[in-house]
């Protein structure tokens, strides 16, 4: 059996990815698949944690998690589709209208 | 419990009611709902009843959170009408609100993460279609997307505190979380402590402290005016309240693990919050500082008196939530008549409309926290149960910062009492609910004995 260690270094590496690209891209489209990358990752700890432990509910909570995204996700879209009936762009830096 | 489910009932009654065609009932319906819930949470007082397996717990804690949740909707909701009434998607926009509502209810009855998730999910999810709810608005919009954003990515943070969590204790139940953590003590990982740390981070940026607070002024000022007092006092309440559930009762045991990064959190929110505030040349992004300022002395009651504050959380937010409710029922009916949220826009308002001027004086006389009214009893109860337990330096810190709130505040009133005699007169606005407000901010203040009682272990 691969040791637990494995999984969780790898899914830090991915969650640190996505919050990089959240970070450092600009195009809402990538920064979108950023934050579902970072979800992902948090799956990938709950599974290897629900088999590890034999222990049903991180694999339920997963659904969970996916199903929101999914949800999430279509209502980010949408908003997306709106900014760019506007803007005519998917560059979050134009986002800079409202500012203290 | 019962208030739950006749929330989300109402959620799918107002979803119904384009298709069955009985909006003109919505009103009468929203109203016959909210205080239904009110007195089913006042029916199940002192009744701790936990349901599906412990996922949710109905304790007196989350029962006077549901009333004063839902007390506040039903007041934000008397103020605005208008942004319901005759508009085509009426009912729409009720059901996310209602809906938001009830993701509330669940972030301060939760005890099992599922449904904190759940919870916090339900309501940003409505919130982010609520903020972009003015279409044809670039600023409606740009809320919208900054909200999702920041939004997911915090969710982000906390679902992995979440997992590691899970992984170190082996369940998501808030109670058993804890007794494992009482009993391992010595032997957990150390990745629990990076998941306690990761989940901080995600309710930070739910309560918008500082330095995680970046995203709420520009939504708060980008949304719709109702949108945003429904944002800065129902959504506040219940963030913070579940953030009081899980750091003062769950995971108060480990408190060393965050007491530092809480300790920064709480000097920047006082000083960042306050100072910036004193720039701001809109009402609104004013009204959204003095929010994020406000929850830096929740978090210093939390911080000093763990799980005994939560009295004096309650009263806090119910002032805090009162006061809100009139100043943006006043700033609403400024900004129909003027088309503007500046703090010109109230230049000469006493010689327009003393009633809407005096309604602002006192509410933000309440905010800046002035005896006798409610707000300065809730700052008064903050200092005292932190000087209690040896925070000096907070102390002084926060009565300078709440210095710095006056002057900010007394911007708005100064304008409010200018000479200017000309302009728009707003006459848009409910007298009856903000006398009904008014008089709540000088009941809470007279008398806070008996909202502190009502949370008291």
């Amino acid at each position: 059996m691969i040791p637990i260690d494995y999984y969780l270094w790898l899914s830090a590496t991915l969650f640190t990815i996505g919050v990089l690209g959240v970070l450092y891209r600009r195009n809402a489209i990538i920064v979108f698949m950023c934050i579902e990358l970072m979800l992902n990752a948090v799956n990938l700890v709950m599974v290897a944690f629900s088999n590890y432990m034999n222990d049903a509910a991180g694999q339920v909570f997963v659904f969970f998690i996916m199903a929101v995204a999914a949800a999430e996700v279509a209502v980010g879209l949408a908003i997306l589709i709106m900014m760019y009936r506007i803007t005519r762009t998917t560059d979050i830096n134009i986002l800079n209208r409202l500012k203290w | 419990m019962n208030a739950l489910l006749v929330i989300c009932g109402l959620g799918f009654v107002s979803l119904l009611a384009e298709i069955a065609n009985f909006k003109k009932l919505l009103t009468v319906l929203v109203i016959l709902a909210l205080a239904a819930a009110v007195v089913l949470v006042v029916l199940d007082w002192n009744t701790s009843q936990s349901l599906y397996h412990d996922m949710v717990v109905f304790d007196n804690f989350a029962l006077g959170f549901t009333g004063l949740l839902c007390l506040v909707t039903l007041g934000w909701y008397w103020m605005t009408r208008d942004f319901f009434e005759n508009h085509p998607h009426q009912s729409d926009r009720l059901a996310l609100v209602v809906f938001a509502l009830a993701g509330g209810i669940i972030m301060v009855s939760f005890n099992n993460m599922a449904m904190l998730f759940l919870g916090i999910e339900i309501l940003s999810i409505s919130l982010y279609v609520l903020a972009g709810s003015n279409k044809a608005s670039l600023l409606s919009n740009e809320a919208a997307f900054k909200y999702f954003l920041m939004g997911s990515f915090a969710t982000g943070f906390l679902l992995m505190g979440i997992a590691l969590v899970y992984g170190a204790t082996g369940s998501f139940d808030i109670t058993k979380i804890s007794a494992h953590v009482a009993s391992h003590a010595d032997s957990l990982p150390r990745f629990f402590h990076a998941g306690v740390l990761l989940i901080f981070v995600g309710m930070t940026f739910k309560i918008s402290a500082v330095p995680f607070h970046f995203w709420a002024p520009d939504v708060y000022e980008g949304s719709p005016t109702p949108v945003t007092a429904f944002m800065s006092t129902v959504v506040k309440t219940a963030a913070l309240a579940a953030f009081f559930r899980m750091f003062a009762s769950c995971f108060a045991s480990v408190e060393a693990s965050y007491h530092i990064v809480l300790q920064v959190i709480i000097v920047l929110t006082l000083v960042v919050a306050n100072v910036t505030a004193v720039y701001q040349g809109s009402v609104k992004r004013i009204l959204a500082y003095s929010s994020v300022a406000h929850v830096g002395y929740i978090l210093l009651a939390i911080m000093s008196s763990g799980s005994a504050a939560s009295g004096v959380l309650f009263y806090y937010m119910a002032s805090y939530s009162v006061a809100s409710i009139a100043a943006f029922a006043v700033l609403q009916a400024v900004e129909l008549s003027s088309g503007s949220t500046g703090v010109d826009a109230f230049n000469g308002l006493y010689h327009r409309n003393p009633f809407l001027a005096v309604v602002m004086t006192i509410a933000i006389l309440s905010l800046a926290g002035i005896p006798p009214l409610a707000g300065f009893f809730g700052k008064y109860l903050v200092f005292a149960q932190a000087l209690q337990h040896g925070y000096l330096p907070f102390v002084i810190l926060g009565v300078l910062t709440s210095l710095i709130g006056i002057y900010y505040y007394f911007k708005v009133l100064i304008a409010m009492y200018r000479a200017e005699k000309e302009g728009p007169r707003p006459d848009k606005y409910s007298t009856v609910l903000l006398v009904l407000l008014v008089a709540a901010i000088l009941a809470l203040g007279i008398f806070p004995d008996h909202v502190i009682g009502l949370l008291r272990l």
